[in-house]
């Protein structure tokens, strides 16, 4: 059982997760060695997350890894990389690309402007207990050409970690991608393979992402009902839905705790009868 | 066991459903039907790249099912693919062709989705076998699905019966290496008449019960043979009986532990099972879902451990078969190996960039309407940022729903149905007929992408083409809805915000029965369509995110602000060029990347005058 080796590939839809796996799978069966690997299809293509499990050696049974028993796992995307660490076992090798695709549902919080996408920290995660091999394969990608060979530069970087030869590698890659593209992944490959075999922990360092943008801050519209003609133009296109008209046909604030002080109401009100103010903080507890 | 030394044979990895397909192809199979379905749908499209075969999706699986048990009465050998809940609706002709038996081979495959990773329910269709009392095969790796494939069709063939073959997402989409064979032609004896057996009248159906009844044991035997049940006798302290994946998980967690791997799982071959039991001192059943093998070996008297220890909800996995032996004692507690945990960000699946279903329900959170949802990829609109959906049920539900929604006079706005091209073709038009001869005060919104989108952008009877991208006839959405008595039929580009909101919203206001068709084709499938992205003018953007209530993938805060409020970007490599943002931003900061390039894009500007 012990000689078999678990690898986990993990990244976001569109980015080639599974063709990467294709590609060691292929590997692995070229070698002669049992195979199984491992994903799901169907929501995971909605821009959620990709996985694939796969498991190599002598026979293999179980199609997935264990929490805590993947040898190797490659992230094509770093909150992906975080999400399923807990799977590489202690002294397994992270390798990662530092790029990010940032979720919608991490930029809905419009009170602190707080993003929900975890900081690109390679130092923390150096001291997980893991060995990481993070480079920016993406920005290296779009260097060679090509955003979408990222993942063949990171299959690169994984042949080091890997017992099959460059010769094994080359094959299944000819065999796997489009031939018009075979000399830019082959490139890309060789790329990802000299970044590693150069011990180099880092290549190309990520752009500094805020996490908090703003404070909390109040605002207070003020409609001018005598100018108002209920047009509905504010109520239309305030991002927090916070206007509507009453029953006499004029606007009127329902919420003034969701405006985030935008002014598009005030912006695009043909009649001149809306005004944003903001309050200080205090004002408006005192204000209730 | 293992042989690296193959005879001529080609090895290759396939998926749970290639193997399936090439297992059929291989016996033989002359009709393939079935309805795209996670995860059943890569069975028929593998099929469909194979020659001698007929394969066909159906409108609904009901259809998929008739359309195969005719061809199987015919004599051909025929294969009828669906996921679970498909076997729901194409459950009254598959209860009953267990009475009219066969001619050909017939063999329907239900792909169930233990852990729902793209279902509305986790159901165990293994009882549907016992219910209708065929034999049910469960294979646990690709190797096994194609020479299961092929057994049932002899199966099916021998016993006069159909053959339900379980596989689950796991066993579907797990590739393993299967080794190929030839095909084997299947000699037909052509269509033979014998309404006795084919016409189920009362009469006729009365005497059929008891065969169906007297065929149970002799299919015991079958269940006993080499190739459907394997002995493993290694250390007797702990017998376990699984099926499926889980004996791959048990394998993995208890390499020295007995097993007692069944192949086939209904009819259970008992005498088999009981002289295991006597061999060892604990004995365990390992399966996924229900306690289907632990209440049947229960209610022969037999001592088994299962759920007790095994979770009945969700999808099984290595990590919580050994849980169970822990917490049953058969294995000490796991030390931890876990190697650390980082917070990370959700990723919940959303809607594509460019997805032209996005704009529809924008409008409608905004008219305030009640909106009956139904199955596809816009059942994402429940969730953030759009939240527009208040139910969705199954199949085709969406409308029948609204008309009762509507009929109960409590709903707090106005009643929408919500339904795709291919749902509406597979189960909505008896809904929409009934709503007209109801007179019910309902809008139908039909969001028309072209496509079966969700599984991967399959054909149906609206697109014109078949499974293998020939020409066929087109249904007429617009005319349907005429014929069935609709008086107000609007069809609207959904790209274009405007007209879309007032297409919705006098449809709404309209009495009784309205249908709007949104008529803008899947982004995604079959074909991609990409034209010219859009960028961000950061000096003109005001950060009012108005275009992230779009949530769409393409756009994200920039690391710029404007009064304390992140301004947006757009990823060029992602961008669909749909216009909806540019239409939406009041500043007009967001313009073409190219710009001049292509004329397809005059739709933006005209909106903003």
């Amino acid at each position: 059982m012990g000689e078999v080796r678990n690898l986990l590939l993990v990244g976001v839809g569109g980015q080639g997760v599974v063709l990467a796996s294709n590609i060691v799978a292929a590997v692995c069966l070229h070698h002669g060695y049992d195979v199984k690997k491992s994903e799901v299809h169907g929501m995971a293509q909605r821009g959620g997350v990709v996985y694939s499990h796969l498991r190599y050696g002598h026979e293999v049974h179980s199609p997935l890894i264990e929490r805590g028993r993947a040898d190797v796992l490659l992230a094509l995307e770093w909150a992906e990389a975080l999400r399923w660490l807990p799977y590489l076992r202690t002294g397994g090798v992270l390798v990662v690309d530092m790029v990010r695709s940032v979720p919608p549902i991490a930029m809905k919080d419009r009170r602190t402007w707080t993003s929900g996408y975890p900081p690109v920290d390679v130092n923390h995660l150096c001291t997980q207990g893991v060995e990481v091999r993070a480079c920016n394969a993406g920005q290296l990608a779009e260097d060679l050409g090509s955003t979408k060979v990222a993942n063949t530069i990171l299959l690169g970087v994984l042949s080091n970690i890997l017992e099959f030869s460059q010769e094994e590698w080359e094959e299944a890659l000819a065999a796997s991608v489009p031939p018009q593209t075979l000399d830019l992944n082959l490139q890309a490959f060789r790329l990802g393979r000299s970044v590693a075999a150069e011990g180099l922990a880092l290549e190309g360092l990520p752009i500094e992402h805020p996490t908090a943008y703003g404070t909390p801050r109040r605002f207070r519209v003020e409609i001018a009902e005598v100018w108002c003609k209920g047009c509905g133009i504010c109520v239309r296109f305030c991002p927090e839905e916070c206007l509507r008209l009453d029953s006499r046909e004029k606007a009127e604030v329902v919420d003034p705790g969701r405006c985030t002080g935008c002014q598009i109401c005030q912006l695009l009100c043909p009649d001149f009868a809306i005004a944003v103010q903001e309050e200080s903080l205090k004002e408006a507890s005192v204000r209730g | 066991m293992h042989q690296r030394v193959l005879a001529q044979r080609e090895r290759l990895l396939l998926t749970g459903n290639e193997a399936i397909a090439r297992g059929a192809y291989e016996a033989g199979v002359k009709v393939a039907t079935g309805y795209p379905g996670t995860p059943s749908t890569e069975i028929l499209e593998a099929l469909a790249r194979m020659e001698g075969v007929y394969v066909e999706w159906s409108t609904n699986e009901k259809v998929a099912m008739d359309v195969a048990l005719g061809a199987s009465l015919g004599g051909a050998r025929a294969l009828c693919t669906m996921k679970h809940v498909g076997l729901n609706v194409a459950s009254d002709t598959f209860m009953t062709a267990s009475y009219t038996g066969v001619g050909g081979g017939l063999v329907v495959v239900s792909a169930d989705d233990p852990g729902m990773h793209s279902s509305q329910n986790e159901q165990d269709n293994r009882y549907y076998a016992k219910f209708a009392a065929v034999p049910l095969l469960e294979p646990s790796d690709s190797a096994e699905a194609k020479e299961f494939t092929h057994l049932a069709f002899e199966l099916s063939e021998r016993f006069d019966v159909p053959v339900l073959l379980r596989t689950t997402t796991r066993i579907s989409h797990t590739r393993g290496v299967v080794e190929l064979g030839p095909r084997q032609e299947h000699a037909s004896k052509g269509f033979v008449r014998d309404p006795g057996k084919y016409v189920m009248l009362p009469a006729y159906a009365q005497k059929r019960h008891p065969v169906v009844l007297a065929r149970l044991p002799r299919m015991q035997e079958v269940a006993a043979s080499p190739e459907l049940l394997r002995w493993e006798l290694r250390d007797r302290a702990v017998g376990v009986i699984t099926s499926g994946v889980c004996y791959h998980y048990v394998r993995e967690v208890l390499p020295d532990a007995s097993i007692l791997k069944l192949g086939m799982t209904y009819p259970l071959p008992l005498e088999q099972i009981r002289a295991f039991a006597r061999e060892v001192a604990r004995l365990f059943v390992v399966e996924e879902l229900e306690p289907f093998l632990e209440e049947m070996l229960r209610a022969e008297g037999l001592e088994v451990e299962g759920k007790a220890f095994f979770p009945r909800q969700g999808e099984l996995s290595p990590d919580l078969v050994r849980e169970g032996f822990v917490r049953a004692g058969v294995l000490p507690p796991a030390e931890p190996r876990v190697s650390s945990v980082v917070p990370t960000t959700p990723r919940p699946p959303v809607l594509c960039p460019g997805c032209p279903h996005v704009v529809p329900f924008l409008a409608l959170r905004r008219l305030g309407a009640v909106v009956c949802g139904d199955i596809g990829c816009y059942t994402l609109a429940a969730l953030e940022p759009l939240q527009a959906m208040d139910t969705c049920v199954a199949m085709g539900s969406s409308i029948g729903m609204a008309v009762g929604l509507a009929k109960a006079g409590t709903s707090p706005g106005p009643v929408v149905a919500a339904i795709g091209d291919s749902t509406f073709i597979h189960a909505g038009i008896p809904a929409l007929i009934d709503a007209v001869y109801k007179d019910a005060d309902i809008t139908v919104l039909i969001l028309d992408n072209g496509t079966t989108a969700m599984t991967g952008g399959q054909p149906h009877p609206g697109t014109g083409l078949t499974i293998r991208g020939e020409q066929t006839k087109a249904l007429d959405l617009v005319a349907l809805c005429r014929a069935a008595g609709v008086e107000h039929v609007r069809v609207v580009d959904p790209y274009d915000v405007a007209a879309t909101f007032v297409a919705l919203e006098e449809a709404i206001q309209h009495e009784g029965v309205a249908v709007v068709i949104t008529n803008r084709p899947c982004v995604e499938a079959p074909v991609k369509i990409r034209d010219i992205p859009f960028t961000v003018v950061p000096q003109k953007c005001i950060a009012c995110q108005l275009c992230m209530n779009l949530g769409c993938p393409s756009i994200s805060w920039s690391v710029e602000t404007y009064e304390g409020r992140p301004k947006v970007v757009i990823d060029p490599s992602t961008c669909t060029g749909c216009t909806v943002c540019a239409q939406l931003c009041p500043t007009e900061a967001i313009q073409l990347l190219h710009p001049g390039r292509g004329a397809t894009r005059e739709r933006a500007g005209e909106s903003r005058g």
